[in-house]
């Protein structure tokens, strides 16, 4: 029988085909070795890991100036890839253009969130503050889906389609720049909580708003600043990872649950502990899936991250000392 | 929140006990009795719900499972194993409360939103165990033909059976609740939520409380989850998946977290809302449920039970 | 302490007094029923005189004689929109091109649609309000397996014929007793004939050695179910089973076991972004060389789009909806779904989906039984349990009261593949 397609060199019957099917799949057989393999699984557990780091960091921006846990984290990155898709692809701006953009309207509906949802309430509880995001993520989702429906979107590689094989795993070019962003990331918000004056004010509101407050600092303007920023990174992600993965309304609470699980599996207002933790839940999905079996993958990595808070309460790299500021 | 009124009560009672005779007789709302029997199932949760969080201030995610644990208890011995349904409801609260233990022991021990993350983790884990084990739960596609509830001979068949049969179990647990309150572990379960450390160094065995309320809640989200699947005959994961834990949440934060009403109100107000009352919004259901939310969270920082304090204040001044 | 005891106890007292009068309050009830019905079989008779007489009046006035009312239960929000959104958005053009056109013998239709959300508590609140508020002719969904199986004992216990557009065959078999339910239809192909067409086709290539991917959603875990349990008939064996989960966002780990485990071919078994993403990984991992094969989910040009080439040679079991061009002249099918295709293109500015061909099929059956019947819910089930030779979207569609179904595989599938961004059949 011939492939009346050109799509299958390989499934024909017959003599010489037979062999023919038989020898390159023995050839492939053997190009893939369990080194290749754990290798596959390391980078898919990487990438996957540094998107919930990227949203565990956005967390953390606003765990650390507030003690909120802004449950609408994953709207954002929602929003960066769906508006993206809308400027790109749909108005056909240049790449550069629309990521700037993109990002900048993301930031503003971070602000909003902030002066709209979370100012107006007078009396904060720490449960009515995540009441009050869980409600913004509940109208950002239905807004969502009137605006782009619920299909979901595409958005073309950074830099092409076409994969790197390195030792014998398969790399798409946007792997690189999902990592490479986070990297970026780390690097320019180390810098400006350490080296700048707005930065440097952000941390002393993180360490004790009230003396803060005394020092001189508008801890509202910080607040809103807190939730400009993890918007804006929230957006990055969104927009880098859209290529790999799709785009839909609802992809935000998936994200929202890992990066928040990253987040507390790092420890709360700790980067690098973002970073860890979101790398951590990565690579056990990856590797569990590999390895043992993918039906529960998700539980094997939530079921690590109970281990470890019940070994070590605020997580990896969290201090006990800022928790204790944080009245939550 | 002390002493709890006992005018209330009866009213309440009474309301409730005249509900189906007054629903028949209007077309428009002859169904509510139906919605009402779902928002008592609910109750259930929440009061429990209540005392953990708003008396012993332990925040959980994870309810959920046990509401999940205590249906699928129920509809696995009852469907597969032809046991009578009573016993299993039994054997669920039972099971459910070692879950608890276990779960709990280690869980109570963490502050705050690490608390929120490990229930969350623990629900969800739940959650999968109820889609992937597809030979006991059926999957994702979930288990019909679970049997009704009947006491010596006498069937809970119709609605407004069942709707007592609800009503009155949440009207035991809201009493013994109650009672919990007014007595000396209420004022300690307080105690903890005011500051752990002086709790504890007046002699106050916060673990032992916390791990205690942490149990009873998990009891009567089981209770509540076989009372779900004995009325719905029919039960799959997607009910007891982490949007309902967080709808549990929203549930308590809107009826008012500090005050075993709020519960009630909150379960009944969340319960109709989505099942009644916003289908008319269409595709703009979702927004506008998100908008009442936040409103009333932005207006009404002490839930709607916060509400006669506000109007006396208003008349006051 | 004795007041509050004397307290609950006068709220026990209260509760049973309440249970009491609803227990008296049945055989008064019964007695009533029956004396009504008797009541009612002397009005129906009546009324089946004047319905002649009206119906007589109606074809020579042509008045407006009335609504007929058809509810509808699809999940058009949440988890599996992309079920309910397609089958909603196919209901409204129906409806509206059928009353555009008259109504049914001279009644309007009017469609009550219900949002479910997949949720089986908002489904069964739903179809109740549908049986007892609106008091609609028929109920067409609920969209998901799950959904459906919950709403089956409400449909059975209120004589109310139900025409699901979810796939399991649970829906419509009772499996105690292995016969059909009385007033429960459903009309997409059950995951056992995709299943059937697929391994049909697999054996005719030579293939054996399988590999099993499935989504962990109710649609996914179904189809896993029947691959595995039908392998052995076909000869397959399933040498590598992994699953991935509705939001996962990359199914590389998955794939690179299969690529280590070297099976003749993939079936991949889901829906939504997952069945996109998991043919680009496959295209990525270089693993084109096993052919990959997908669910009748697939059937939409959509995700052939999404998948950014990686679809190319990708090969499905469909049923004609998705290809009607592609359809000779004289297949019974072609008409039908030439004109939804093109109407739906029209309307909605978007490809037809499978889906939406499930909604299209369960509205006309109830169409042209309340056309043959009128709104009479035992007339209706009785209709559309004996309707023959109904050219649907999914197949022909043939009911019997063994065949709640009414489709076979051979009839309601074509093997499909992509070819240069488009279906094509496959010989």
């Amino acid at each position: 029988m011939t492939d009346p397609f050109n799509c299958m060199p390989k499934i024909c019957e017959g003599g010489v085909f037979a062999i023919l099917t038989f020898l390159i799949q023995y050839r492939q057989m053997e190009t893939i070795t369990l080194e290749s393999q754990l290798f596959q699984y390391l980078i898919t557990g990487v990438t996957v890991g540094s998107t919930y780091a990227i949203v565990a960091i956005g967390f953390n921006i606003i765990y650390g100036v507030t003690e909120i846990i802004n449950f609408a984290q994953g709207e954002f990155v929602m929003l960066g890839g769906l508006i993206m898709v809308s400027f790109h692809v749909a108005l056909g701006l240049p790449l550069i253009l629309a990521f700037l953009a993109t990002v900048t309207l993301v930031t503003l509906v971070g602000m909003l969130l902030d002066r709209l949802a979370i100012r107006p309430i007078r009396r904060p509880s720490v449960l009515t503050l995540i009441i009050a995001t869980i409600a913004a993520s509940i109208i950002i989702k239905g807004a969502a889906m009137l605006i782009w429906g619920k299909d979901f979107f595409d958005l073309p590689a950074f830099s092409g389609r076409n994969p790197i094989t390195v030792l014998g795993a398969v790399i798409q070019p946007q792997y690189l720049w999902v990592i490479g962003f986070l990297i970026i990331i780390v690097v320019i918000l180390t810098i400006f909580f350490n080296k700048t004056i707005i930065g440097k004010a952000m941390s002393a509101c993180a360490d004790n708003a009230d003396a803060a407050s005394l020092a001189g600092i508008n801890v509202k303007r910080m607040i809103l600043l807190s939730f400009a920023l993890s918007a804006g990174i929230g957006a990055v992600a969104g927009i880098t990872v859209t290529p790999i993965s799709l785009m839909e309304y609802d992809r935000g609470a998936m994200l929202a649950v890992k990066g928040f699980g990253a987040a507390v599996l790092g420890g709360l207002g700790s980067f690098p502990g973002a970073v860890i933790g979101g790398l951590i839940i990565g690579t056990i999905e990856s590797f569990g899936t590999g390895l043992i079996h993918s039906g529960y993958k998700d539980a094997f990595a939530l079921i690590v991250l109970m281990v470890v808070l019940f070994i070590k309460p605020s997580g990896l790299l969290g201090s006990v000392e800022i928790s204790k500021f944080k009245r939550f | 929140m002390l002493r709890i009124a006992k005018l209330p009560i009866a009213v309440f009672t009474v309301l409730i006990i005249i509900f189906p005779w007054v629903a028949r007789e209007i077309s428009a709302i002859s169904h509510y009795t139906d919605i009402m029997v779902f928002a008592g199932i609910y109750c259930l949760i929440t009061i429990g719900l209540s005392l953990l969080m708003g008396y012993a201030g332990q925040i959980s995610i994870g309810h959920a499972a046990f509401f999940g644990i205590g249906a699928y208890v129920s509809a696995i011995l009852t469907v597969r194993y032809g046991l009578n349904p009573w016993p299993c409801m039994l054997i669920g609260m039972i099971v459910t409360a070692v879950v608890a233990i276990l779960v709990g022991t280690p869980s109570l021990k963490l502050k705050g939103h690490y608390l929120a993350m490990a229930t969350l983790a623990f629900g969800v884990i739940i959650y999968i165990i109820f889609n992937e084990e597809v030979e006991w739960t059926g999957g994702p596609d979930g288990m019909p033909g679970i049997p009704g509830l009947s006491l010596f001979g006498f069937e809970f068949d119709s609605v407004v059976r069942y709707f007592y049969l609800v009503w009155g179990f949440v009207f035991a647990a809201f009493i013994f609740t109650i009672n919990v309150i007014q007595s000396g572990t209420g004022r300690a379960l307080r105690a903890i939520h005011a500051s752990e450390p002086a709790a504890s160094a007046m002699g106050v065995d916060i673990s032992r409380f916390k791990i205690m309320v942490f149990v009873y809640s998990a009891i009567l989200a089981s209770l509540a989850g076989s009372l779900y699947a004995h009325y719905l005959n029919f039960i799959n994961p997607s009910t007891f998946d982490l949007f309902f834990s967080i709808k549990l949440l929203i549930m308590i934060a809107l009826g008012g977290m500090h005050n075993i009403w709020g519960a009630i109100i909150g379960a009944g107000l969340i319960t109709f809302l989505s099942y009644e009352w916003l289908y008319y919004f269409e595709e703009l259901e979702v927004v506008v449920y998100g908008a009442i939310l936040l409103i009333v969270t932005i207006f009404l920082p002490h839930g709607l039970v916060g509400v006669p304090g506000i109007i006396r204040s208003w008349f006051r001044s | 302490m004795t007041l509050k005891r004397i307290f609950i106890l006068a709220l026990i007292c209260l509760f049973s007094f309440g249970l009491m009068i609803s227990c008296a309050e049945k055989p008064d009830v019964s007695e009533k029923v029956a004396e009504l019905t008797q009541k009612n079989a002397e009005l129906t008779e009546k009324v089946a005189e004047l319905t002649q007489k009206n119906a007589e009046l109606t074809e020579k006035a042509a008045i407006p004689a009335g609504v007929y009312k058809v509810g509808a239960v699809f999940a058009v929000t949440g988890g599996a929109s992309f079920l309910g959104d397609p089958e909603k958005k196919t209901v409204k053009m129906l409806v509206e091109e059928i009353n555009k056109a008259g109504g049914i013998n001279g009644h309007k239709l009017e469609l009550i649609v219900y949002d479910t959300e997949g949720d089986a508590t908002k489904c069964t609140l739903h179809v109740k309000r549908l049986i007892t508020q609106d008091k609609v002719c028929a109920i067409i969904g609920p969209s998901r397996s799950g959904t459906s199986l919950a709403v089956v004992p409400l449909a059975e216990k209120h004589q109310m014929p139900l025409i699901s557009c979810a796939a399991s065959y649970k829906i419509v078999t009772d499996e105690e007793t292995g016969k059909q339910y009385k007033w429960v239809f459903k009309v997409p192909q059950s995951d056992s004939m995709a299943v059937e067409a697929l391994y049909n086709y697999l054996k005719k290539r030579g293939i054996s050695k399988i590999a099993v991917m499935s989504g962990t959603t109710g649609f996914g875990k179904s189809g896993r179910e029947e691959l595995i349990r039908l392998a052995p008939k076909y000869g397959m064996t399933v040498v590598a089973e992994e699953t991935f989960g509705f939001k996962d966002t990359d199914m590389m780990a998955q794939l690179t076991k299969i690529k280590g485990i070297a099976p003749q071919a993939i079936i991949s078994w889901s829906i939504g972004p997952t069945q996109v993403l998991v043919l680009r990984n496959w295209k990525d991992l270089g693993m084109t060389n096993i052919p990959f094969f997908q669910s009748h989910g697939f059937g939409s040009r959509k995700n052939i789009k999404m998948a950014a080439g990686a679809a190319e040679c990708v090969i499905a079991p469909l049923g004609a909806c998705n290809t009607p061009e592609a359809l000779g002249a004289d297949h019974p099918q072609k008409m039908v779904t030439m004109k939804y295709n093109k109407d739906y293109m029209a309307k909605y500015n978007e490809p037809v989906a499978s889906f939406g061909g499930h909604a299209w099929d369960s509205l006309m059956l109830v169409v042209n039984a309340l056309k043959a019947v009128g709104c009479d819910r035992a007339a209706i089930r009785d209709y559309i349990e004996n309707t023959k030779g109904f050219a649907g979207q999914h197949g022909v569609f043939n009911f019997s009261p063994d065949d709640h179904n009414g489709l076979t595989w051979e009839k309601s599938f074509n093997m499909i593949v992509v070819k240069d961004g488009d279906w094509a059949i496959v010989d």
